[in-house]
């Protein structure tokens, strides 16, 4: 955490937070599925201030062909910020940072995606930041999930995307982008909700074990919320009267 | 399946079979974590160092420290920057070239670790507000991978950065000046210990080495600090944990983190 000393007040006396919302509550998330033409799936998401576009192409041949592997289908991500989609113009090379956070998401979905009925083939999901407002990696997750299952990716789960954290000495759900750099903890979480398995997983900040606990318990909570709204993104698209047959 | 693969899936099976019967593949227990050494001061050019050797796994950190301009937005702090790097010596796989997905997240587990834990009091390493600051620089450099390069970054580097001597620095016209052969302590007030833990076929257990990391399910590096709460955490690996082993694997961190620490105490206090 930065620590930062700023005068946004993370949490007045009344338990109302910075942006408006209470301790256990999330911002308003909503996700569209299949915004895109080319991509085989795809999913635009905004979670609070956060606006995120996923596509997902495959399974389609590896390129670099090394990469490919005979026994199964290998899925391939990369979550990257515009220059535009922060205070200041950010480098569009990617950094460290989006090197780690492609690699977390990657292996948040891989236990959720099938891909073993497609070896030596590829799928590639592509996540791009268009502006980021904290809880980037959570929210893309959540919108790369949706992609995927609009690609039509066999899943045994959808993986829903939600942060936990402490702030202003309180534990609360989905840190945004204040609560993030004057807070004390932040612990980002994907969750598979049929499968009631943590796969994204993540914590700067100091928690006591208590703490600890009840930031995973509510984070599963928010979750499980986040899931809800990933469900309907899909239903919209597919059993709607005038949607995709 | 190439021929690395194969012998994976045969050392997995041996593994997994073990493990049914509490055992592991070099004998240990699921809690145990293999022999740890630290010696401090190893590299008397910087201006702190430690060698850790966890099994056959052994890291070298290095602390440089010198005067920095402060980044913008925090003039009033010091600098920290720890680093990884996998040499090629440490394994025959590992090839030289630009830092690889995997190595990135090494150095940035490593890092965020220290950072978190806020193992140094950052405002006492101010040389002039917003114009000079001392520069904490920690570069672990792995010389042999026997598997959880997390643990042995994150010993080496609190080693090193426990037993570092920063050197004292006046303000000549706007410019720090080294005072030669005068110290200070480092201003420590926690020591972060992180505590890897492999899942493999719903076993959890700590320390992995290179054979169990190579065919393990998913893994999770928890730091926990002096107070044993926890710091940083860092979930890896193709699988997912359940809340419940989550709340395990914390508690185990917390215990087994207080023995390494005290290991790193004696290290830098010269007992070693």
């Amino acid at each position: 955490m930065g620590g930062r000393d700023t005068d946004v007040v993370l949490l007045d006396e009344k338990g109302v937070r910075c942006d408006g919302r209470k301790i256990n509550e999330t911002r308003k998330v909503s996700i569209t599925a299949g915004v895109l033409k080319n991509a085989n799936g795809s999913a635009y998401i905004e979670f609070g201030e956060n606006k995120i576009l996923v596509g997902v192409y495959g399974p389609r041949d590896v390129h670099p062909k090394h990469l490919s592997d005979t026994d199964t289908g290998i899925l391939r991500c990369r979550y990257h910020m515009s220059p535009f989609s922060v205070g200041e113009r950010k480098n569009p090379a990617p950094s460290r940072r989006e090197v780690e956070i492609s690699k977390v998401i990657k292996e948040a979905l891989e236990p959720a995606v099938m891909l073993k009925q497609f070896p030596r083939t590829a799928v590639d999901v592509y996540m791009e930041i268009l502006q980021a407002d904290g809880g980037t990696r959570c929210a893309a997750l959540t919108g790369a999930s949706v992609a995927l299952a609009d690609a039509g990716i066999p899943m045994r789960d959808l993986v829903a995307g939600c942060a936990a954290g402490k702030a202003a000495d309180t534990i609360i759900l989905d840190v945004n982008n204040e609560e993030d750099q004057a807070g004390q903890a932040d612990l980002p979480m994907g969750y598979m909700p049929n499968l009631q398995k943590i796969t994204l997983l993540q914590l700067d900040g100091v928690l006591t074990p208590d703490e600890y606990k009840k930031c995973i318990e509510i984070g599963i909570d928010g979750c499980k919320q986040v899931y809800e709204i990933q469900k309907k993104a899909l239903q919209d698209k597919y059993f709607s009267k005038d949607g995709d047959q | 399946m190439s021929n690395s693969k194969i012998i994976d899936q045969l050392k997995k099976n041996q593994i997994l079979e073990l493990l049914k019967e509490e055992k592991r593949i070099d004998g240990r227990a699921f809690e145990q974590v293999r022999e740890l050494t630290i010696d401090t001061g190893v590299i008397p050019k910087a201006e702190g160092s430690a060698r850790a050797r966890l099994g056959d796994t052994e890291v070298v950190a290095g602390v440089k420290i010198q005067p920095e301009r402060p980044f913008p937005d925090t003039g009033d702090q010091g600098m920290l920057i720890c680093t990884a790097e996998i040499l090629p010596i440490a394994h025959p796989d590992v090839e030289t070239g630009p830092p690889t997905p995997p190595v990135v997240e090494l150095a940035r587990v490593t890092d965020r670790g220290i950072r978190e834990s806020k193992m140094l009091d950052m405002k006492q390493l101010v040389l002039e507000k917003d114009k000079s600051v001392i520069g904490i620089f920690c570069d672990n450099a792995v010389t042999d991978h026997d598997g959880n390069l997390f643990d042995a970054c994150s010993y080496a580097t609190t080693a090193a950065i426990n037993s570092c001597k920063i050197p004292k620095y006046e303000m000549k016209d706007d410019l720090p000046v080294k005072i030669e052969d005068e110290f200070n302590e480092p201003p420590i007030s926690t020591l972060p210990v992180s505590v890897t833990m492999a899942k493999i076929d719903g076993y959890i257990i700590v320390d992995p080495n290179l054979d169990e990391w190579s065919i393990m399910d998913a893994r999770i590096t928890i730091t926990t600090n002096s107070d044993g709460n926890v710091v940083a955490l860092q979930k890896g690996g193709k699988d997912g944990f359940t809340q419940d082993e989550l709340v395990k694997c914390a508690d185990i961190s917390v215990k087994v983190g207080s023995k390494i620490r005290e290991i790193i105490k004696q290290s830098s206090s010269g007992e070693d």
